[in-house]
């Protein structure tokens, strides 16, 4: 990359880079992909920019143009969750500029620029809270420094208020753009100070989606609307069970199909390139495919009855024991016994699995929906056999993630398919490819057993748990662990050769669902408030001093907001409520559900939710979370489930699998946040783990009727 | 093969595709209107709804040969530059999270507002059956009331 360097003086440390508009374009041009509309739309934003002007660009991030146009950088891939919103904003605020201004571009895959570039585990804005804020503030420190040299006066003197540094006992003023080049030579600040949250202006604000008028017009912003000049469309055959693998096919039919132009095999796949979807349809319709049995072919009877049997025994080693919960049960006045199941459930992300791929010559160039780009690239590279630096990979916006695109799969057979075939191919599966080629959420069932003692106290807890492919489907940490005196939890794995994987909130999706229904059910025994009965035990956390993962007051302080929003223990005539309280990725979550029952039909009237994960960046994006979140995990508690029958997935697309549609979702969901500066927790998960267990606590209210197996369906 | 006359966006086109190609094949590999999505195939998620006549309809089961002199109207055909009031709508009420299905949803509301320009929630339950697999029903709902006040029936 040729420079302009224009800091003759600049210590070592300087690391702002000043380049002309004309290098800066062609530079961007040539990482591709989801950079182009970007510098599309910034070349547009400047047109009367000279070519030999100098921009401002401090670090990676941001650039800063004389016009004043800001162009702020979306570091990791947007999947829906708002982070090419969110982390932008971060810069913004400590750049301090005027939002409406900047231009916000996805960056390219960049491992060394970027750092960690994933979308999972509820973690971009975390991980980037203080390195995003950094980067604002470093370019404002310099654009400072650069002013008051302008004005020879001492930095102290001057400060920044959206777009211009001023200078405070004359009232002189510079925008931004004026100072980019001076800005350029001043040296890269080792230390800088952060706003103080008092002062934000755009962290915590409503920020519309930064894609919105994109996306509402149709825009092509998706992997799977990628075009390129000689690419095929391709469809592949896929194993229709697991435990089968291909013996033989017979493409002889499919390559009289028009617009099919060529079959590929790579290892149980049959690719069908054609010059349109439909001819690949057709042809991939057309192929005679003969599979063999490999392994088991499984199905999920078969799980149900191990999960039954392995939840009788005690494991060899408990995940946590405090006390001695066998002994508790042993002397209990009272045994409340349960067990709750939770079955297997697809992503089946709306936008369908799909890569575009071009290996050509020992390199390959790839754009598609990833959550973890960098893992993508390692993995092409190896299959092909290429060096990392071979493969160039875009980012483009993803329709959905929920953990499906935690797997690279989808970027390694289209690449091998295309090393294969000899051609740029957009690889995409059917949705009913995608239903039998998924990792799911595992299967579990969890049994557990409270002790009453004499005097109507709780005195032991003991999960035995089961989860396929799952060797931890109760997590030993979880509230109420630390609350009980005689607490046990035993995990037991069932091997399968059905692949699983992480599916939005991991685990917690589950068990959150058991264990806050199982403590209504013990409220419910011990004749307490649901409310009151945990702000009790986290009361005895308090007192016990045993080794807890939670923080008692911000736990506290989100079940009594949520209580106090709900109007918790008083009901509509009607209507019931129940609840539920849930801690992961950092974040405390408290969620009230009111519904009604009527002849056998559910009606969720209204959900609260009360939040606490910390400083909250886009209070739009935030709220527009939690709202999906509960719909989310609502919608999988209510209709739907995976089955396999002997390897093969019976709901093979969504007529039978069952998927939330509006007339269902509570008409109203009223979300709070804990009002709080402390450092930003995960926000894209934490509000689905307590819906269905609230639900189902309000169906009890309703109806008497314990819901302990999910989805539970059309009829209550 | 064959050659099929249309009227899409308001243009005359022709296409030279196998007749039962679906629509919604016609649009995204030769006409390269991307904005209308695949989801499923068979018309069940509505991702890729598009307006014949002024209706919703599910064009991933919808062959070409059955579309003649229709009116067939796409996301990036709504509007002149993206301005209809349910766009206005759902860009005020910030709906979208992926964002995939919205052009889908939007369709969908202008079809709904056509028929019934002042929709009650039960007509938008029984209206919006696409599915948002990022759970943005709850805005959805606000969105076209919303737009409806602003005269949404464009």
């Amino acid at each position: 990359m040729k420079t302009l360097t224009k800091q003759p003086t600049a210590p070592k440390q300087t690391g702002a880079s000043a380049i002309s508009r004309r290098n800066f374009l062609r530079v961007s041009a040539l990482t591709g992909g989801g950079m182009m509309l970007g510098f599309e739309m910034l070349a547009k934003a400047i047109p009367e920019v000279a070519a030999d002007e100098v921009l401002f660009t401090p670090n990676a991030y941001l650039v800063i143009d004389p016009k004043g146009i800001v162009t702020l950088m979306a570091p990791n891939p947007e999947i829906g969750q708002g982070v090419k919103t969110a982390l932008p904003m971060l810069l913004a605020e400590e750049l301090d500029v005027d939002w409406k201004k900047v231009v916000v571009t996805q960056a390219p895959f960049d491992a060394v620029k970027y750092g960690n570039q994933s979308a999972g585990g509820s973690g971009a804005v975390r991980s980037r809270w203080e390195s995003a804020r950094k980067a604002g503030a470093i370019a404002r420190h310099m654009l400072v420094a650069a002013a008051a040299q302008t004005w020879n006066v001492p930095v102290e003197e001057c400060y920044t208020e959206t777009g211009f540094v001023i200078h405070k006992p004359s009232g002189r003023k510079l925008n931004y753009g004026e100072l980019t080049e001076k800005a350029s030579a001043m040296p890269v600040p080792e230390k800088v100070t952060f706003k103080d949250p008092k002062d934000y202006k755009i962290i915590g604000k409503r920020i519309p989606n930064v894609d919105n008028k994109a996306i509402i017009t149709g825009k092509p912003l998706y992997g799977i609307d990628t075009r390129r000049e000689g690419m095929f469309f391709t469809l592949v055959a896929r194993p229709p069970a697991f435990g089968k693998k291909l013996k033989s096919y017979d493409d002889s039919e499919t390559l009289k199909v028009p617009g099919v132009k060529k079959v590929v095999r790579w290892d149980n796949v049959v690719a069908v390139l054609a010059t349109n979807t439909w001819a690949a349809w057709k042809g991939r319709d057309a192929l005679k495919l003969v599979y063999e049995d490999d392994s088991p072919l499984e199905s999920t009877a078969d799980h149900e009855a191990a999960f039954k049997k392995l939840i009788q025994h005690k494991a060899d080693k408990p995940a946590r024991e405090d006390g001695n919960a066998e002994q508790a049960l042993a002397g209990a006045k009272k045994v409340i016994e349960s067990v709750y199941e939770v079955p297997v459930v697809s992503h089946a992300p709306m936008e369908p699995i799909n890569f575009f791929a071009h290996y050509k010559d020992g390199s390959c160039e790839l754009y598609g929906p990833t959550q973890v780009p960098g893992r993508a690239r390692a993995d092409v590279a190896k299959a092909l056999g290429i060096p990392e630096d071979k493969v160039t990979l875009g980012l483009p916006r993803q329709g959905g993630g929920f953990g499906r695109k935690l797997r690279t799969d989808n970027a390694v057979e289209a690449a091998m398919i295309s090393k294969i075939a000899e051609a740029p191919i957009q690889m995409m599966w059917t949705r009913e490819d995608d239903m039998q080629g998924d990792f799911y959420r595992p299967s579990s069932m969890f049994r557990y057993r409270a002790a009453i003692d004499e005097n109507n106290e709780l005195t032991g807890w003991y999960v035995i748990a089961a989860g396929l492919n799952n060797g931890r489907p109760a997590i030993a940490e979880n509230f109420p662990a630390g609350s009980i005196s005689n607490f046990r939890v035993d995990n037991h794995n069932l091997s399968s050769n059905i692949p699983t994987g992480p599916w939005r909130a991991p685990t917690h999706n589950s068990v959150a669902f058991a264990e806050q229904c199982f403590i209504d059910e013990i409220a419910h025994e011990l004749k307490k408030d649901p409310v009151a009965f945990r702000l009790e035990l986290l009361e005895k956390a308090k007192s016990l001093g045993l080794k807890i993962n939670y923080n008692i007051p911000k736990f506290r302080g989100v079940i009594e907001k949520a209580a106090e929003m709900s109007n918790w223990g008083k009901n509509t005539p009607g209507r019931f409520k129940g609840f539920s309280a849930y801690f992961s990725f950092s974040t405390y979550v408290a969620e009230v559900a009111e519904v009604s029952v009527v002849n056998g039909k559910l009606k969720v009237h209204k959900v609260w939710a009360a939040v606490d994960c910390g400083q909250v960046v886009n209070l739009s994006g935030a709220e527009n979370q939690v709202e999906g979140a509960i719909i989310d995990g609502l919608g999988h508690a209510w209709h739907t489930k995976l089955t396999f029958d002997k390897g093969a997935v019976v709901e093979k697309n969504f007529q039978t699998y069952k998927f939330m549609r509006l007339q269902d979702a509570p008409p109203e969901i009223e979300v709070k946040f804990i009002e709080s500066h402390d450092s930003p927790t995960g926000l894209g998960e934490p509000g689905l783990p307590p819906i269905a267990a609230a639900v189902c606590n309000a169906i009890f209210a309703a109806t008497g009727k314990r819901i302990r197996k999910l989805p539970f369906g059309e009829e209550i | 093969m064959a050659s099929f006359q249309l009227n899409i966006n308001n243009k005359k086109v022709t296409v030279d595709v196998a007749p039962d190609t679906p629509l919604l094949w016609v649009l995204r590999d030769e006409l390269n209107l991307v904005g209308t999505k695949y989801g499923c195939g068979v018309a069940q998620c509505g991702a890729c709804t598009v307006l014949i006549n002024d209706r919703a309809v599910r064009s991933c089961t919808l062959p070409v040969s059955a579309v003649r002199d229709s009116k067939v109207v796409t996301i990036e055909g709504l509007s002149e530059n993206g301005d209809h009031p349910v766009q206005q709508a759902w860009e005020e009420v910030d709906v979208p999270q992926c964002g995939y299905c919205q052009g889908g949803q939007i369709l969908s509301a202008v079809a709904l507002l056509k028929q019934k320009p002042k929709p009650t929630d039960e007509d938008i339950d029984a209206a919006m059956t696409n599915i948002c697999r990022c759970g943005t029903y709850v805005r959805i709902r606000k969105a076209i009331h919303l737009a409806s006040e602003k005269g949404g029936n464009g």
